[in-house]
């Protein structure tokens, strides 16, 4: 194996060790979700603005063809997965709580232009030019991601093509591809750098073609030995760099993953692009080469549907706009003592009151979780151990902060900087005492006066 | 119907805790912490350290239940912390201690020092030295009337008499009928004292040190053995140097303890006892005696430790450690007590909010302020 020459250390301070559960997906080779018969394409699936909806009901449509239209700076086009008609749009509630207009497209009777392994082999599959991908200019390279509609498919959901912009006041001279998913259960970038790490790879190059780096580092967690390996291995010739950074969460966290790699530190409120770093998760940098060198929309995305609580855990290639119900009912369904639906992970995902909701860009994973695996403990007076400030990555006193919010006394919550808070749950994972640290920050984040 | 907290209907994340640490897990590793120290007591004490020990964990938890249901609250004696309360409160008393002091001792622990701020978490002052403090100051006698620890064989009945094993042990010198000068297996002589064998090695340096300044001699010295493994007269729980660094390394290594307290207490007692010693390299109470002697041990791993009443970032630990030490030393030098850890203690448990807010640490990457 050869030696990284990352400058970080390979890790980042405090953080935690919850229970991984990747085993239950990890060794599920991504399957192609068969067509379903309906999508929902939410009109806002990305921080930012929203989409126009530009169907009209019975409208023809075909697979990728660009369905809403984003004119703000920070957006992202829509396209359509599939070919079929529109339907009445409708309104839908996604996974995070939010309810929001949905361009409705029923599937035509005919099978689709792609299909099973077909669709599998031209999103991910077949050759990526890796050694002829000079020939794109930046220009292009960040049209191409602009047009796609590529947003961050790691859970933030930010429109891509504003990270790869070049900026001559503070030039880019790294990216950083994360494949730390180090939230627990989640297998879907894993099954992707193991079994497709060609796109993977030709998405770095583009991003540092785009914004004008020298250097690429892939970080992945060393509990992936697989995925190390196997990107190792394409990588070579690439002049693409394996960073093998320690198993600890949130590592896969932006701010983290590149502090663990590089080194470089962006305060709160900072982004990564005023150090210098552009990153990236690698299901994005896959999609990026998508865009580029095959022109498609981001209209496909691999999901993790895992946890004890569901029968056949399974990584699937799914359409966007597909109900999660769908997902469920494809891998067996719940199991009799699953408790709680989670769109995304453990750590940060949220409870899924309406299974019904649809996959958006965003959607990483289900993690279904039983009466055994959630937390029961009785939440008790604060007993100010501090564990919640030993563990929090942005080095925030979280019980201040959170009791803080629980008073509305907004000056002490600033004063103990509550912005920084990323919502990583480590603080709340790790309280003796089973305090909400986390909900209560996030409500203080949302009901705090502006200023 | 039952009072506990509306649920949350929605479950937030994270999803999972860790279900390791709870703070039911935090006092039972405090307990078994306890334990070197409650077994070298009793094994010193006997009867009356179980008897002690007994007394002020059944008062505590019986007070804990009274204001719990007083305040029609669910029994809160499930955390465990009033029985942790309790066996601390204990070892810091003199196996004399009278039994209706320890319990208005622990009964004041619980209910001024916790309870009536809202229970455990809520409390400003270290329960177990709220205590502590009151009985001293309304029992000065029962306690020893020179203070912390007696050493006044008037009020401090003849343990000899009580316990005769104790001279077999060597904690007491044999002949003590005649209240002799002589030396033993735990004390130095200083020539021409006369001596009560019933002193503590702090109570008896503190007359030493002060008979000195008048130009007289009185009062003795520890040898320093006795004070490492505790084979002397003192507080149940405090004479063993050995056993609380036992308890306390266990305390550490669980993480149930924060490291940077204990570190912070010894470094600040341990350089004014260094300061003393460079000026009068010559005395025979040495920086070991400081640091092994009396409740500065115990304290710094069992009382100072106490996570409700100690800050919370890693700096703001120090701080309150080296505080804590320092004015140890400072009331063990200049005041009429011969220990200072309990006012240190209740002084720093004070200023925790300050020290809170002083030590905010800066978010991760931020600029560091010049
Ligand atoms: S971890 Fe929980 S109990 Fe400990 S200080 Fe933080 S909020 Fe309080
Ligand atoms: S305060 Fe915010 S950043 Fe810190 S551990 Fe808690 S959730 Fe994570």
């Amino acid at each position: 194996m050869s030696v990284s020459t990352a400058p970080g250390s390979g890790t980042f301070p405090c953080g935690v060790h919850p229970p991984e559960g990747k085993s239950f997906a990890k060794d599920c080779p991504i399957e192609v979700l068969p067509t379903p018969k309906q999508v929902r394409i939410a009109t806002q699936q990305n921080v930012g603005a929203p989409c126009e909806g530009l169907l009209k009901p019975r409208q023809e449509v075909t697979a990728g063809e660009q369905i809403g239209s984003a004119e703000a700076f920070i957006s992202a086009p829509l396209h359509s997965p599939l070919t079929g008609a529109a339907a009445m749009a409708q309104a839908v509630t996604l996974a995070n709580g939010r309810h929001m207009q949905a361009m409705v497209i029923n599937a035509s009777e005919e099978p689709q232009p792609l299909e099973g392994q077909a669709l599998l082999d031209d999103v991910y599959g077949g050759d990526w030019p890796l050694g002829a991908l000079e020939q794109y200019a930046p220009e292009q390279i960040v049209d191409a991601v602009k047009t796609a509609g590529i947003v961050g498919q790691g859970g933030a959901a930010f429109p891509t093509y504003v990270k790869l912009l070049r900026n001559d006041e503070k030039p880019i001279d790294t990216v950083v591809l994360n494949g730390c998913e180090c939230e627990p259960y989640l297998t879907a970038d894993y099954r992707l750098m193991v079994e497709f790490p060609q796109p993977i790879l030709a998405g770095a190059i583009l991003a540092a073609r785009a914004t004008g780096a020298s250097k690429i580092y892939v970080g992945i967690e060393d509990n992936k030995p697989l995925a190390i390996e196997t990107l190792q291995a394409a990588a070579a010739g690439t002049g693409v760099e394996i960073a093998v950074l320690k198993t600890k969460y949130p590592q896969g966290s932006e701010k983290q993953t590149m502090y663990a790699i590089t080194g470089r530190e962006a305060g709160p409120g900072k982004l990564p692009s005023e150090v210098g770093c552009c990153v990236i998760n690698v299901a994005t940098a896959a999609a990026i080469a998508r865009a580029v060198v095959r022109n498609k929309p981001l209209t496909h995305r691999v999901v993790t549907v895992t946890g004890g609580g569901i029968k056949e855990p399974k990584n699937l290639l799914v359409p966007v706009g597909v109900s999660c119900q769908v997902l469920i009912n494809y891998c067996g369904g719940l199991t009799d003592d699953a408790e709680r639906v989670i769109s995304g992970g453990p750590m940060m995902g949220f409870t899924m009151g309406n299974i019904d909701s649809p996959v958006t860009k965003g959607t990483s994973g289900l993690t279904v979780l039983r009466t055994s695996d959630l937390a029961h403990t009785t939440e008790t007076n604060c007993v100010r151990c501090g564990r919640c400030v030993d563990v929090c990555p942005m080095g925030l006193v979280p019980t201040r902060i959170a009791l803080a919010s629980r008073n509305q006394l907004w000056d002490l919550a600033k004063q103990y900087h509550i912005l920084a808070c990323v919502e990583c749950g480590c603080c709340s994972y790790t309280c003796p005492a089973a305090l909400p640290l986390v909900q209560l920050i996030r409500m203080g984040k949302v009901s705090m006066p502006r200023d | 119907m039952s009072n506990t907290k509306p649920t949350h209907h929605v479950a937030t994340s994270p999803h999972l805790a860790d279900a390791k640490f709870t703070t039911r897990r935090m006092m039972t590793d405090v307990l078994i912490a306890l334990l070197p120290l409650v077994i070298f007591s009793i094994y010193i004490y006997r009867q009356y350290a179980v008897q002690q020990i007994l007394t002020c964990v059944s008062a505590c938890a019986l007070t804990e239940l009274l204001f719990s249901m007083a305040r029609g609250k669910a029994f809160s004696l499930r955390d465990g912390s009033a029985v942790v309360t309790g066996v601390i409160l204990a070892l810091t008393f003199p196996w004399s201690t009278p039994l209706h002091v320890a319990i208005i001792a622990s009964a004041i622990a619980v209910a001024c020092g916790k309870m009536v701020f809202g229970g455990v978490g809520m409390n400003l002052f270290n329960p177990a030295m709220v205590g502590r403090a009151f009985v001293m100051l309304a029992f000065a006698s029962a306690l020893g009337s020179v203070g912390y620890i007696g050493d006044d064989g008037k009020t401090v009945p003849n343990p000899d008499v009580a316990m005769p094993w104790l001279v077999d042990m060597g904690v007491l010198p044999k002949d003590v009928a005649q209240k002799s000068t002589e030396e033993t297996a735990s004390v130095t002589a200083v020539s021409g004292a006369t001596t009560m064998s019933s002193a503590t090695p702090m109570g008896a340096n503190k007359k030493r040190e002060t008979a000195a300044r008048k130009g007289e001699t009185a009062g003795f010295v520890t040898k320093i053995m006795p004070l490492v493994i505790g084979t002397h007269l003192g507080s149940l729980g405090e004479v063993s140097a050995i056993g609380c660094l036992l308890g306390g390394l266990f305390l550490l290594i669980r993480r149930t303890a924060a490291w940077q307290i204990p570190l912070g207490m010894i470094v600040g007692a341990g350089l004014i006892a260094a300061i003393l010693q460079a000026m009068d390299p010559s005395s025979p109470w040495t920086i070991g005696h400081e640091l092994c002697g009396g409740a500065l041990l115990f304290g710094a791993f069992f009382i100072a430790t106490d996570p409700v009443t100690s800050p919370l970032t890693s700096k703001g630990r120090f701080l309150f450690g080296l505080g804590i030490g320092l004015l140890t030393m400072v009331i063990r030098k200049l005041s009429g007590y011969p220990e200072g850890v309990m006012f240190a203690v209740l002084l720093m448990n004070a200023i925790v909010p300050l020290i809170n807010r002083w030590t905010i640490p800066a978010p991760f990457g931020a600029e560091k302020k010049a």
